[in-house]
């Protein structure tokens, strides 16, 4: 297993009720399937998740890119206001 | 084309004329640029502010709103002497007292499929200051169909982001967001409110990367994205990548003209949270209040705790939007029951959540406490 942490941003941030999560994830997860665990674990992140920027230690990560040991997963999702 | 200067004009722009990277030629370049603002708001102020005293030529501001006193927290163009005057006339009357020497394009109209090419065919650049996300969508695609940048900001309560989106050399807002977020997840200024300061942030770095572009100096944030954070006092720069799926960048495209953004993100083209459940389910507050008197109604508040503080109904049970889903146990289907929030968007939602859980007998409150406080009781303050 593999430690991570996830940095949530504006309306996720809100949704997960704080601003940073620990975790561990098997080795070779992918964006994808990271999306998945957390949809498990916190139900009311299922719609936050569906339209989000994701980066892996601050580079654009895709849905099958591979999730390192050690890495931080930010979460940024798409926000109206002007 | 103004081939020079006049000496008054050099003596107002002194200060970039230091500048190297400016000086009299780029001032020149300024002074024949044009620049199209979508939205007179809280990131609308600051980048017509900036743009006009740094000498745009023409600048274009669309909006159709009137200013409201609860936009003057963040909408710094905007003054109590022009509360209900049309923003785009109260914007280009501070604008043209800053800088009287520049042209003022006023689009009293709302963006739409209809008339956004027309008017930003003839602008060099676009700036997006709107305050939704179809206007966000249109005015990606509109960029993107006839090759011009769109400098792009947007905000949330402490978060915003920045990039310049060209689709020639480099991705655009789809290829970063290619679906829209499921309608009503996430809540604009009117509905989750806004640091007053943070479109000020924001704004004025959309403005640098406009003028950059303008003068045609420094590097622009093509393919980059700025996420920032105003509690953590955080800038994020993150690298972007052309999204190789994208339905209106190549190779991929199979968009080819604008479409009708409300049907694509299934919310309105405008931040008015006074949104209607439809005429079936509304109930006035006039109503609500011959109502409450006659027989035992249930209310359900479905705004955020701390909302509660600045108006209540006493009677009114109080389960946030967000958390209804999980505790319908709560609530007795058999019951009447009439739901309200701010000014009934919230509720409009909260409704359809009822109703597909089996609540047959729920209406929602037309105008939301708001229009109760308006109608009913004006002991109660409007926020």
């Amino acid at each position: 297993m593999n430690p991570i942490r996830i940095l949530f941003f504006a309306t996720l941030r809100d949704r997960a009720g704080t601003k940073s999560m620990d975790m561990e994830v098997p080795a070779e997860m992918t964006i994808r399937e990271l999306k998945v665990k957390l949809t498990q674990d916190h139900p009311n992140l299922t719609e936050s998740l569906k339209s989000v920027l994701i980066t892996i230690n601050r580079e654009y990560a895709m849905d099958d890119s591979v999730v390192p040991s050690g890495a931080e997963i930010a979460m940024f999702p798409p926000v109206s206001g002007g | 084309m103004v081939e020079e200067l006049s000496h008054e004009e050099i003596l107002r722009y002194s200060r970039h004329l230091l500048i190297p990277e400016v000086g009299l030629k780029g001032q020149l370049r300024l002074r024949n640029s044009s620049a199209l603002i979508i939205g007179t708001g809280g990131l609308g102020s600051p980048v017509s502010l900036y743009l006009a005293a740094a000498g745009v030529g023409r600048i274009g501001l669309v909006d159709y709103d009137v200013v409201d006193s609860s936009n003057l927290q963040r909408q710094v163009i905007h003054g109590s002497s022009t509360v209900g005057k049309l923003k785009v006339e109260s914007a280009r009357e501070k604008l043209i007292d800053l800088n009287p020497g520049i042209q003022i394009d006023i689009f009293n109209e709302p963006y739409t499929s209809d008339n956004a090419m027309r008017i930003a065919r003839d602008f060099d650049i676009i700036l997006d200051g709107t305050d939704n996300f179809p206007t966000r969508y249109l005015t990606n695609d509109v960029a993107v169909f006839l090759g011009k940048p769109n400098v792009y900001a947007s905000i949330y309560r402490f978060d915003g982001q920045v990039s310049v989106f060209h689709a020639k050399q480099g991705p655009c807002y789809r290829c970063l967001f290619p679906e829209p977020p499921p309608p009503g997840l996430v809540p604009s200024c009117a509905e989750g409110g806004v640091l007053g300061v943070l479109p000020g942030t924001i704004g004025t770095l959309q403005a640098t990367e406009a003028l950059k572009l303008l003068l045609g100096i420094g590097d622009p944030m093509i393919g980059k994205l700025l996420l920032y954070n105003a509690l953590d006092m955080s800038f994020d720069f993150v690298k972007l990548r052309k999204n190789p799926n994208c339905r209106v960048c190549p190779p991929n495209a199979d968009i080819h003209e604008l479409i009708d953004y409300e049907e694509f993100c299934g919310v309105p083209g405008h931040d008015h949270d006074d949104t209607s459940a439809g005429e079936a389910w509304d109930i006035t507050a006039i109503e609500l209040a011959v109502r409450i008197k006659e027989n035992h109604l249930k209310l359900l508040d479905v705004r955020e705790a701390h909302e509660l503080e600045i108006s209540r109904l006493p009677s009114a049970v109080n389960i946030p939007l967000g958390q209804l889903a999980e505790r319908l146990s709560e609530l007795d289907s058999a019951q009447e029951m009439v739901v309200f929030c701010k000014r009934g968007s919230r509720s409009a939602r909260a409704l359809e959540v009822l109703i597909s859980a089996g609540f047959k007998k729920v209406k929602n409150l037309k105008g939301g406490i708001n229009a109760w406080a308006e109608e009913v009781d004006q002991s109660l303050p409007i926020y």
